[in-house]
């Protein structure tokens, strides 16, 4: 079906657990599939996007490649989401801020218990770590944030329910907090 | 180090609401708060070492970290930069060969900035060992690096450097002339008590920090409480960059002022009073102490005031680099011995202050004026001034005019007035009432300094047509971030989201939406914030967004968005580490140049 809502998801330096929390929609998924379609996203396999309406984007920005899938996603997505605290904050990858990245590497590679062969991993195929890890609305312009840890899948719903239905997105206090 | 801290514990007996007064003298002995204190310290007064911490922490003149023998701080008031603040301080770490923020490896000096000292009218200034400097040029700062190679002891420095100038080019009603000692005592008591709050209703005094209050309804407030043991603050905690006032009247009308305490605690019956001094205006200390010494030896102070049967003293208490404790609930808690956050209001201090006791606060020129209505009667006073607006203001002017200075006027002066008087021409905009008040533009001169219209603190910053408005509001932003006291999150974290905001704008790196996205976030820091610091951080921003949104727009670039940071640069330890030099090993700032 030609008009279907089209959706891309990827996720950074994230734990793909947003994404997981997306699938707790459950048999919601088939009455979303109706109406959307997904592009790039773990769910399709799909590997770059094309023009997309929605694109979720779960986790912060840690490294060059995180910084050229967050442009591929803005250039092609008409609404970009920062899905949960990670995308939002940096969440918990971006604890090692406080700590000098050649610390952090010579840790990892060099000095730490149990290393052998101790070297910088070089080589062009891989990404550079940058030197701290930041939220994506640091580094493109985002148009919508998700709470949470992940944000639940009733947060994915509401949200993507408002937008496809043409409704400004909002969400009841209910679903925004957690104690 | 033991003996040293059981002395000044001891001297304090042994009471943890004179933690500030302790811990000035080890930080004055030892150049910061050595662990082994603390421990002591917690033994002593009988507190947790993470209380002390917590406080150590929270004063911008405590440190944890060892500083220099000589410990120089630069005011980054925006009045000192456009004194020449920024050359004088790239001259100082040049000449004394120690950076911004660092301690030199001999020990000997340390060098950092920070808030506005008060001597707007006469800096680049500064502070040595917490002395105010005055008037800092090249020549001053040779001469300064060369007394502290020297090691000369402070009190063997020429005393020009340290010449603090009180700049009245005006006096009105108040600053004309100085009351006679103790006549406001007497006339107080010959009207009566009760006569003299009327009075003081009457002449429709308000409280002279900013905020406004009526005086006369605070003080019968604090009367009419349940509470016997009641205290009398006097708010000498002046932070608001661009005001000095207080510390005029303190230097030349401090008769005046501690008899207004004196009228206060007359009224509401209080039997101690406190002067809570910013830790900047330490050179005042001294002279304050011997007159109150001397107020003592005359029956000023004391017991049985003048043979009235009454009561009262007043005590002298340092602050230690913190804005927040101009507002009156953090001065409460400071004074208390513990970090200046502002408490929840109400119960307001009128029913719960000093140790949860009623208390009056009130700015030094409120105090000074009560004194001469005391004398002078009401109407003397409310003949004066607008409908609203009693009496006179006393203005702090600092900035582009020939004549930087103390001025009183009356209220309901226009703008237009100030500025003749003080020399002021070419003039692009004026900040009103410090950076928590507002910015106003050169349209606007007609309007009136009273609390129908313009309130103001006293602080009155005039910049002309050659300034950047941007780097004023660069520079308070920044202030509001470093003084936000960290209590509640939309100040701690919004203030430097500001900050962050204003720094990608100022810096060329905004895009269309940066300046919507930092009105949002002003709206919100203002409408979620604890108190007023975090409710006026905002200001410089939204009153000059109001009135100048094309200066705004014209530091946006013409793309949609574009990272605050630099994306390549932040690659260049991986780059380094990793041996890495091909293309893919780089990043564009933004995406239209070449992906």
């Amino acid at each position: 079906m030609a008009n279907k809502i089209r959706v891309a998801t990827t996720s950074l330096a994230g734990c793909f657990g947003c994404h997981m929390s997306f699938l707790d929609i459950d048999e919601r998924m088939l009455q979303l599939v109706e109406v959307v379609e997904f592009d790039r996203s773990p769910l399709t396999d799909i590997e770059h996007c094309t023009n997309c309406d929605i694109g979720l984007i779960e986790g912060g920005v840690c490294n060059s490649e995180n910084v050229h899938v967050l442009r591929e996603f803005r250039k092609n997505c008409k609404i970009l989401v920062a899905v949960g605290a990670c995308a939002i904050n940096g969440g918990l990858p971006a604890l090692r801020n406080h700590i000098p990245l050649e610390e952090c590497l010579n840790e990892s590679y060099i000095d730490g218990i149990g290393v052998e062969n101790p070297k910088i991993p070089s080589d062009i195929e891989l990404p550079l770590l940058l030197d701290q890890v930041h939220p994506i609305h640091e580094v493109v312009k985002i148009d919508y944030y998700l709470p949470g840890c992940p944000p639940s899948a009733d947060v994915f719903w509401k949200f993507l329910t408002d937008l496809i239905e043409g409704r400004e997105p909002s969400l009841p206090y209910e679903l925004v907090h957690y104690d | 180090m033991r003996q040293f801290i059981q002395g000044i514990a001891e001297n304090s007996h042994y009471q943890a609401t004179h933690l500030l007064h302790i811990l000035r003298q080890i930080q004055s002995h030892y150049h910061y708060i050595p662990e082994a204190a603390i421990e002591q310290l917690s033994g002593l007064l009988n507190i947790p070492r993470t209380q002390i911490i917590s406080v150590v922490e929270f004063y911008s003149f405590f440190h944890l970290a060892p500083r220099g023998q000589y410990e120089l701080l630069i005011s980054d008031s925006i009045t000192d930069h456009m004194l020449g603040k920024k050359d004088m301080l790239d001259y100082l770490t040049k000449t004394l060969g120690v950076a911004v923020g660092e301690l030199r490896d001999d020990g000997l000096v340390s060098l950092d900035n920070t808030s506005c000292t008060g001597m707007c009218d006469q800096g680049p200034a500064g502070l040595v060992n917490g002395y105010a400097l005055t008037r800092l040029d090249r020549s001053s700062i040779d001469k300064i690096a060369e007394l502290i190679n020297q090691q000369k002891p402070l009190n063997e420095w020429p005393i020009e450097l340290f010449q603090v100038d009180d700049n009245i080019y005006k006096s009105g009603l108040l600053l004309n002339q100085q009351i006679e000692q103790g006549a406001a005592l007497r006339s107080t008591f010959k009207r009566g008590i009760k006569e003299t709050l009327k009075e003081i209703d009457n002449s429709g005094l308000r409280g002279r920090g900013g905020a406004g209050f009526k005086t006369a309804i605070k003080w019968q407030f604090c009367s009419e409480e349940q509470q016997t043991e009641r205290y009398v603050v006097c708010n000498a905690d002046e932070g608001e960059p661009g005001t000095f006032k207080d510390r005029v009247l303190l230097n030349s009308y401090a008769d005046q002022v501690l008899e207004g305490m004196a009228v206060c605690a007359t009224i509401i019956g209080a039997k101690q009073g406190f002067l809570y001094l910013r830790g900047e205006y330490l050179h005042l200390h001294d002279k304050l102490q011997s007159v109150l010494d001397r107020r003592r030896q005359n029956g000023l102070l004391g017991s049985n005031i003048l043979g009235s049967g009454l009561d009262f003293d007043i005590e002298i208490c340092l602050g230690a680099g913190a804005y927040i404790c101009g507002e009156e609930s953090a001065l409460i808690e400071s004074l208390e011995g513990k970090a200046g956050i502002p408490r929840n209001r109400p119960p307001y201090p009128v029913t719960q202050g000093y140790l949860g006791k009623p208390t009056v606060v009130n700015n030094v020129e409120t105090f000074l004026a009560a004194a001469s209505i005391a004398i002078n009667g009401g109407d003397w006073f409310a003949n004066i001034g607008t409908e609203k607006s009693k009496g006179t203001k006393i203005l702090s002017i600092s900035g582009d005019c020939a004549r930087p200075g103390t001025y009183e006027y009356p209220f309901g002066v226009t703008v237009q007035t100030i500025l003749n008087g003080c020399g002021a021409v070419d003039v692009q905009g004026i900040q009103v009432g410090g950076p928590s008040g507002v910015f106003i533009s050169n349209q606007e001169f007609d309007r009136k300094l009273a609390f129908e219209d313009l309130a103001t603190g006293g602080s009155f910053i005039i910049f002309n047509s050659s300034r950047n408005i941007l780097d004023a509001v660069h520079n308070f932003t920044h202030f509001f971030a470093h003084e936000s006291c960290g209590f509640c999150t939309p100040c701690r974290v919004g203030t430097s989201l500001l900050k962050k905001q204003i720094d990608k704008i100022v810096e060329g790196h905004g895009s269309a939406g940066d300046v919507v996205a930092l009105e949002e976030l002003c709206q919100l820091v203002k409408s979620y914030s604890h108190c007023g610091l975090g409710q006026t951080a905002a200001n410089p921003i939204l009153t000059t967004l109001e009135r100048y949104p094309d200066l705004y727009q014209s530091r946006l670039k013409e793309i949609s968005f574009e990272p605050g940071f630099d994306l390549d640069g932040a690659l260049e330890t991986a780059r380094r580490m990793a041996n890495r030099y091909d293309t893919g090993a780089h990043l564009s700032q933004t995406e239209s140049e070449h992906e």
